[in-house]
Parts: structure tokens; sequence; C-alpha cells
């Protein structure tokens, strides 16, 4: 994968202050009455500085399950393992003081309800000043201004009036733009976002995804966006990382990606968004449905729904691997085949 | 029955809620707050069309699907099918409509009672409305599990052994049930994965063609309405926008709000990427409408009378209907540095 965004200037790997985020091998499991599910398995991608990577995939594909093991939010009974390299630290193997300095510092998140994740009883004006408490030693006068300056950066109208408001008395989309300056508050290096977009209409969700765009640049700040909706991953990532039942199954830029998909899920996926000039034709949808985790198939997890599958489908699983480039991979054993079968349009 | 006849037609349909009443209120001795749902809305369905309803939240697309099946009676105006008004229907008539016209809900998981099994939802849909004789409802219950394509042992489980896509075809199976001639379907896929959704709608559009159907596609995903529809309508805080064919909508949108909801909606191209912000701002609120064209506020395109006059929908040609002052809004350019075809760009 992106090799190249681990080097720093002198090819020096470690602890290198401009390295991305690295995930390799980070698997997440629960243990559920039922068995144990395996929310994400050995999950590995690559965020380069400055870079947006989208993680597509359909509910229960482990995508927002990923992120969180990122972030070190996954409680017991859930446990996670693997290695989570940030400038040169491993995430997963940190003690929680030490996540906490870097979480909301270098690492800020943002969540898809932005109502259950703002504080009701606080204005919001206070709640980005907490982080800057937290994270920083700025007196009240310059954390009141810095907390200001946020609101601006987000594009909130009157923003030294709506400090002191609830968030009660915002609309769904900016306290979305809350979130998102309570992430910004300490300038971080990385933005985890989870389906910031989601609950919105169509046009505040233009709004909120050309905003971080916007921020990207003017911050160098890496993102890392969760979706289901592919066509946000066509508007905003750079890259994508395409995840079925755990696994990431397919990763390669956007473009890329959009142009050839190699594995079957990404292709039914594609198939199963209607474009234009196809009206009321059927749609090239994926039969069956998602696998239980606490049941997943044998071999590939995607084999009964897939119309490429032969044997070996059924009896091992295949690895993710790369194919025409480092950072194009692919874990299908039929990829030449997926990518040869004719164009979705 | 006369061909010409819309099967449902809406005229100059009004609903209003009551809105918060707050104890400051009621000590000033004001009224309560109104909550205008629907603005004057009209409206024809035809016969065997399939009818796309748009827009954002809070825009009244529910709220009118509701009043189309009687589940809210309209303040002002009538909603007549065949010609008669609805809200006049007693007894048979009241019941015969009941039948003839299914409404099909967005949440699979809380419109089927969760302690009564498939062939019992289905039986008593089909007991109810008097459809078959008894020893004849279990065959018909077989029928109808296979129409949705659902496995025949489905019929003894109760809703929550079903995925959210199986649940919205019982759902579909319980509306067909009855043999209606009109389907309103409010937001039928929205609560489902991508790829379940398509396998949904490519169910509807055969059902469809097959029973002779006609369908009132309530939605806020402009690209599932594109592909579904014959004719779609937009709408805007309780007032329709524009009604247009599906891709005389999509090709040449005749009012401003639908071009900046099109372009709002991420395409699937990652090629066709742009910075843009397709619309500023934010729904205003229904208590207290503009006195003007509620798009007013943000309107690229607004000018002074806008601000004071309401503008009807009004004929544009070719089937097309939109409420603009701009009447030339949308029409191929008379020249080619004018892409809008404004008079006043």
């Amino acid at each position: 994968m992106a090799m190249s965004a681990n080097m720093g200037p002198n090819g020096n790997t470690d602890g290198n202050e401009n390295a991305g985020l690295v995930v390799r091998g980070l698997t997440t499991t629960f243990d559920t009455p039922r068995g144990q599910a395996i929310a994400a398995a050995d999950v590995d991608f690559d965020v380069a500085p400055g870079e947006i990577v989208g993680l597509v995939g359909e509910s229960g594909s482990g995508k927002s399950v990923t992120l969180r093991s990122i972030m070190g939010l996954i409680r017991k009974p859930g446990r996670t393992t693997g290695h989570v390299d940030w400038r040169g630290r491993d995430l997963v193997a940190m003690s929680s003081e030490e996540l906490r300095r870097i979480r909301g510092s270098e690492i800020a998140m943002i969540f898809q309800e932005p109502m259950t994740a703002l504080n009701p009883v606080l204005p919001v004006g206070l709640q980005i000043e907490e982080n800057l408490i937290a994270h920083t030693t700025l007196t009240t006068r310059q954390r009141r201004s810095r907390a200001l300056e946020l609101m601006n950066i987000v594009g909130i109208p009157a923003a030294d009036r709506r400090l002191d408001e609830y968030p009660h008395q915002f609309s769904g989309g900016m306290r979305q733009r809350v979130m998102i300056a309570i992430a910004l508050a300490c300038s971080p290096k990385l933005l985890l976002a989870d389906e910031p977009t989601t609950a919105l209409d169509v046009t505040i969700q233009d709004q909120i995804l050309k905003l971080l765009l916007d921020l990207r640049d003017r911050m160098a700040m890496s993102v890392v966006l969760v979706t289901h909706d592919l066509g946000v991953v066509a508007a905003t990532c750079d890259r994508m990382a395409v995840m079925y039942a755990g696994r990431i199954v397919e990763t390669g830029a956007v473009a890329e990606v959009f142009a050839r998909p190699r594995h079957s899920y990404t292709r039914g996926l594609l198939g199963s968004v209607p474009r234009s000039g196809t009206s009321r034709t059927m749609l090239q949808s994926i039969e069956g449905t998602p696998p239980s985790l606490t049941n997943l198939p044998t071999g590939c997890a995607f084999h009964p729904r897939c119309s490429f599958a032969t044997d070996i489908c059924l009896k091992e699983r295949p690895v993710l691997e790369a194919v025409t480039s480092p950072t194009r991979t692919v874990a299908c054993f039929h990829h030449e085949r997926v990518a040869e079968a004719e164009a979705i349009l | 029955m006369n061909a010409t006849l819309p099967i449902l037609s809406i005229d100059g349909v009004s609903k209003r809620f009551r809105g918060p009443y707050s104890l400051m209120r009621r000590l000033k001795g004001e009224p309560p707050l109104i909550v205008h749902a629907l603005n004057n809305v009209t409206l024809e369905v035809h016969r065997g069309e399939t009818l796309g309803i748009v827009g954002e939240s809070g825009c009244g697309k529910s709220t009118l699907a509701r009043c189309l099946v009687r589940l809210h009676e309209a303040d002002d105006g009538a909603v007549r099918f065949e010609g008669k008004d609805i809200s006049l229907f007693r007894g048979t008539e009241r019941r015969a409509f009941n039948r003839r016209v299914q409404m099909i809900f967005q949440d699979p998981y809380g419109s089927l009672n969760p302690r009564m099994t498939v062939s019992q939802i289905l039986g008593e849909a089909l007991f109810v409305h008097r459809m078959r004789p008894k020893p004849e409802i279990p065959g018909r219950i077989a029928e109808l599990l296979d129409l949705v394509r659902l496995p025949q042992d489905a019929a003894g489980r109760y809703p929550h052994e079903f995925s959210g896509g199986q649940r919205q075809r019982i759902g579909i199976a319980r509306a067909l049930a009855v043999e209606p001639d009109v389907i309103v379907a409010d937001e039928l896929v929205s609560a489902l994965d991508v790829s379940v959704q398509a396998q949904v709608i490519n169910l509807l559009l055969q059902l469809q063609s097959r029973l002779h159907l006609t369908v009132v596609f309530v939605a806020h995903d402009l690209r599932l309405v594109r592909h579904i529809s014959h004719r779609v309508a937009v709408m805007y805080l309780g007032q329709v926008m524009e009604v247009n064919t599906s891709e005389g909508l999509f090709t040449a949108p005749r009012h401003p709000y639908s071009k900046a909801l099109l372009e709002a909606a991420p395409e699937l191209d990652p090629g066709q990427r742009n910075r843009k912000v397709a619309l500023r701002g934010e729904l205003p609120s229904p208590l207290n409408l503009p006195p003007g064209c509620p798009f007013a506020g943000r309107c690229p395109h607004v000018f002074d009378r806008c601000r004071t006059e309401r503008p009807l929908l009004s004929p544009r040609g070719r089937g097309q209907f939109a409420a603009c002052h701009l009447t030339d809004f949308g029409t191929p350019a008379p020249n080619a540095n004018n892409p809008t075809g404004l008079l006043f760009p």
C-alpha cells in the first residue's frame, strides 16, 4: 500500500513526525451469546498526510468499528488487537492516559448524530472551550476568542451571539458544524469522520462535505471518512477502501475503483446505485443479504452472493493483495475476471 | 372509466398542524403557533404512472402522502379519487377507497405487528376486505409470498426473524394482498442498505408492470426517484415548486431550487467533482412562512418581486409546471453566453 506515505525525507519510517496513519492487522472482536463476532478482521490501510480516505460498506461491514478501534473507543467486552501506527507510536498498545492526550488534539473524531454527541445542557461555546482546556494552556479570554474563530471557520453565522446558545437551538447542519469546530479546536492532523452527513439533507450534506474539503486544504489534515454512500466517496475522497463482513476487500484510488472495480462486491455496490439514462430498468442488485458476523460463510465471506464464485472461493479465503500498483489491492481469486467483465453502465 | 381523468388529484390542499404552545404565549394570550405543512398543493396522478415526490426533510412530502390515503384530512382543498372527494366517502365507499389506495411505510420495523406471523398479517388484510373466502386464504398467502419472492416457510415466522429488506417485502405483500390500484410508498427503501435497496426497487418495477399499478413514490434520494419515476414533483416548504417529466427535470430543471437540489446531490463520477457549494443557507421555519416565494432567502436568482409575491405553479409547456417568477428559467439558452437562459442573469 502507500509505502511512500510512510517514508519521511530521510527515508526513516520509525518515529517520523510526517508519517500518516498506518493500520496493520487491526482486529476487533466481541463476545456475544451467539459466539464470537469478528467485527473488524485484519484491517490494513494507510492514510498519507493531507489525504482523504473513504471507508465504504453496508451496515455491519465493520467500518465504524474500525474507526472506533483506531481511537481506542472499543469498550469491554470488545477486544482490539493489531497495530495502529501514528507518528511512530502504536495507538493500540498505548495507555489510556497517553491516548487521552492524543484524542481531541492530534486526532479528532466527528459522529453521525450531532445531537447525541453534543451535551444538551452546555452552551456550544463552552463545549468548544472544553477541548482547549484539556489540551492547551490558553487563558479564558484566549479560549473564548479561539472558540469564536473556530465558529467562523466552520461557517456559523452570528458566531459571537451563538456561542452562548445550546445545541437544541441549532439546526442539524449547524450542529454538525459545531461538532467540526470542536474537533478542529486543537488543529488535529487526522480527522476521523463517522458518517458525518448521513443524517443531513442533501443541500446541507453538500455544504458540510465542501467544508471538509476546504479545511483539509487549509489545515493540511488527513481525513478518514466512513460512509455508505458511494456518491459521497466520489465527491470527496482521494482513495477508498471497501469493507464487507469485517474485512477490507478492495482498495485503490477513487477514480480507478469506480472505473474498473476488481471485487465482485464493489462491482455490485456500484451497480446498485441508479445512474442517469437508465430510467426504469432493472438495477444490478446483489442478491441475498450480508452474513451474520457470528456465522460467516467459509472461504470468501461474499461467495454466497457472488456471481463469479467457484469452488476455491468456498474453501479458501482470498488475501488482500496488490494488483497493478502497490496502492491498488483486492481480496478476490477472480479479480481479473471481475475487472474484465462488462462495464456496469 | 374516463382514461383522461387522473386517478388521484390534489386540488389546492393545505394542511396545518398546531405547533408548540409555550407557557409564555398562553400568558400573553397569543394563539398557538401553526406549522404550515402543506400550502395550496395541486397535483395530479395519472393511471399507471409512477409519480415521484422529492424534497428535503420538512418539505411536506410525507404529509402529502398521508393526505392521499386519508391518514390526514386536508384543511383546505380536496383530494379526489377518480373525480370524487375522498373526505366525503362513508361506509362501503370508504372501505373500497381504503382497499384501492394502499400505503407502504418507511420503517419496516415499526409498521408490522411484532406479535403476528406473516400469514396472520397477510390473512388479516385478506379477511378484513373480504378478498377471498376463508378456505382460499392460505393459497392466496402462498401466491403473495411468491410474488414478492419470499420463501414459502416465511408464512409461519414473525417479523423480527427477517432482515430489513425482507420485512419491506412483507410490507409490499400486505399492501398488494388487497389488490390495490394505487400504491403510496413513503421512503420505501431509505432504511435499507444500497444492495438491498436495488432488490426492492427491482421488485417494485416488476410488480408495477405486472399488476398495472399506479405508484406515488415519496423519497429524498434524487437518484432513486429519477430511476423509478415517469414524472417528478419537487417540494419545498409545503409547496410544489416544479412538476416535470423525470428526464426533463434532470436535464433541464425549470426552477432554481430543483437545479440547486440536483447540483447538491453528489455525482457518482469522481471525474465530475467540483468545489462550489450548490446552495447556501437552510430551510426557513414552517412556523412563520415568508410572504413571498418560500425559496427567496436562498435563491441565487432572487429579485424584488420574489420577496413580496408568492409565485403560483403555472404551466411551462410539454407537461412542465414551475412556481417561479422567472418563467424562462431552464429553457434552452437564446445564446451560448447565457447558459441558464435567464433574461437577467
